[in-house]
């Protein structure tokens, strides 16, 4: 029978104290966390070791009297994740509980010397499996977090405005894959209909590159809308995607564009019988404003 | 012609696509072409990395800055092991597709570059080697 768990239970503020004190020599990061938020870790985490040691295997994390173990360096870890560490810091963390746990281990065990082996085997195993554990949760987060972002993107570059009463702007930023105009022509659409639209914008200032995929998805998006009874207007045609497009012999003929989005506003509340005009205050204003000038 | 640089990238999934965009533009860029050509290097870039992956299952693309007596340029390979272009000309002419595109792309990038060079082995792959000079 191992005596690790007896151990362990017996000097748990001693090997924290200690852990702590090792830690603040290798990974403390005191701009990403404060004491009292590592004092409460390494309490927590410690409790869960003890109440984990104390089942018949101790290295069988899988076991249920892990679960406590596994749910705080999962926690631990994912926050850690969150907060800036790099994976190497957060599963130091970890292992710097080794030295701590060997030193009591060879303080208690020292009159024989053939358990101390067995023992320090057993937490050294222990403490590995721990480790790798925290970095498969640290990854794991990493990714979550990594797609949350791609959807935020994705999301996020293809906003539909209203301009106006019957006129919508879609302004496209970034490349236009096939996953992107999904979203791209799916809100467009989806906009169309709710605000009863009758002209959308379509701005590719943001567009980097204009070639005939891009362009193609372009013209579907354009058809789709027309289908439901929506003009598209292109604008934000650059100088050089002008030239590019026509070297590339695309044939956006059938297609308004604009090289700026204020000439294809202008354009939409055109055709939708407005007109921007100023206002006598605003041209009260200008006077006042010239006669100080004199 | 002489090669004072390269760098090679694979093209293996769409994102690489992109990340081929982003090198030729860098490397644009550094060799200081006006913007006009840069676009035009880009999109060319673009239309043969994608080919490379949706017509030849991928390969890789490399980059060079050569240059000969008189100027620099820009050399862009595109290498893939797909099954090849069996009638090169046919597939040069605008509006000519097999996988559904608009048909212009092979026949637009001759028209965005200076020196466009093909060779295509049915059953082994494509290269297409394309300059754009300063």
């Amino acid at each position: 029978m191992s005596k690790l768990p007896e151990i362990i239970q017996n000097h748990e503020e001693g090997i924290r104290s200690e852990w702590l004190k090792a830690m603040s020599t290798t990974v403390r990061r005191s701009d990403l966390m404060t004491d009292s938020e590592i004092q409460s870790q390494t309490r927590e985490l410690l409790a869960a070791i003890v109440a984990g040691v104390k089942s018949r295997d101790i290295t069988d994390l899988d076991a249920q009297a892990w679960t406590q173990t596994r749910e705080v360096l999962q926690s631990i870890s994912a926050s850690r994740a969150r907060q800036g560490f790099t994976p190497s810091e957060t599963t130091m963390f970890v292992l710097s509980l080794k030295q701590p746990l060997f030193t009591v281990i060879r303080k208690e065990l020292s009159k024989t010397p053939d358990i101390v082996f067995d023992e320090l085997w057993a937490a050294t195993l222990l403490l590995d499996k721990l480790a790798l554990l925290t970095t498969d949760a640290f990854l794991e987060t990493r990714e979550q977090i990594i797609f949350r972002q791609q959807q935020e993107l994705m999301e996020l570059s293809t906003p539909v405005v209203k301009l106006w009463e019957g006129i919508l702007a879609l302004p496209i930023i970034g490349t236009l894959d096939s996953a992107r105009t999904q979203v791209v022509m799916e809100s467009l659409l989806q906009a169309v209909v709710q605000s009863n639209s009758r002209i959308a914008i379509i701005d590719i200032t943001g567009v980097p590159t204009v070639d005939t995929l891009v362009a193609q998805h372009l013209l579907k998006t354009i058809t789709a809308a027309r289908l439901m009874g929506a003009e598209c207007i292109i604008s934000g045609v650059r100088p050089q995607i002008a030239q590019t497009i026509v070297h590339l012999g695309i044939d956006l003929s059938g297609v308004i564009t604009k090289a700026r989005m204020a000439d294809a506003f202008a354009l939409a509340l055109q055709r939708s019988g407005r007109a921007v005009v100023a206002t006598q205050n605003g041209a009260g204003a200008k006077k006042q404003e010239a006669k100080k000038e004199e | 012609m002489r090669s004072t640089k390269r760098e090679t990238l694979p093209i293996a999934t769409s994102a690489d696509v992109v990340l081929a965009r982003q090198k030729v533009r860098q490397w644009a860029i550094e060799m200081k072409f006006t913007l006009v050509d840069q676009t035009k290097l880009v999109t060319a870039a673009s239309e043969l990395a994608r080919n490379a992956l949706d017509h030849g299952k991928g390969g890789h693309m490399v980059v060079e800055a050569v240059e000969n007596t008189a100027r620099t340029g820009l050399k862009l390979t595109f290498e893939d092991r797909g099954p090849g272009i069996t009638d090169i000309e046919a597939a040069l002419r605008d509006g000519f597709t097999t996988g559904g595109g608009m048909g212009l792309g092979l026949g637009g990038s001759k028209r965005l570059v200076n020196d466009f060079h093909i060779e295509s082995q049915p059953g082994k792959g494509t290269r297409i080697t394309v300059v754009r000079w300063k």
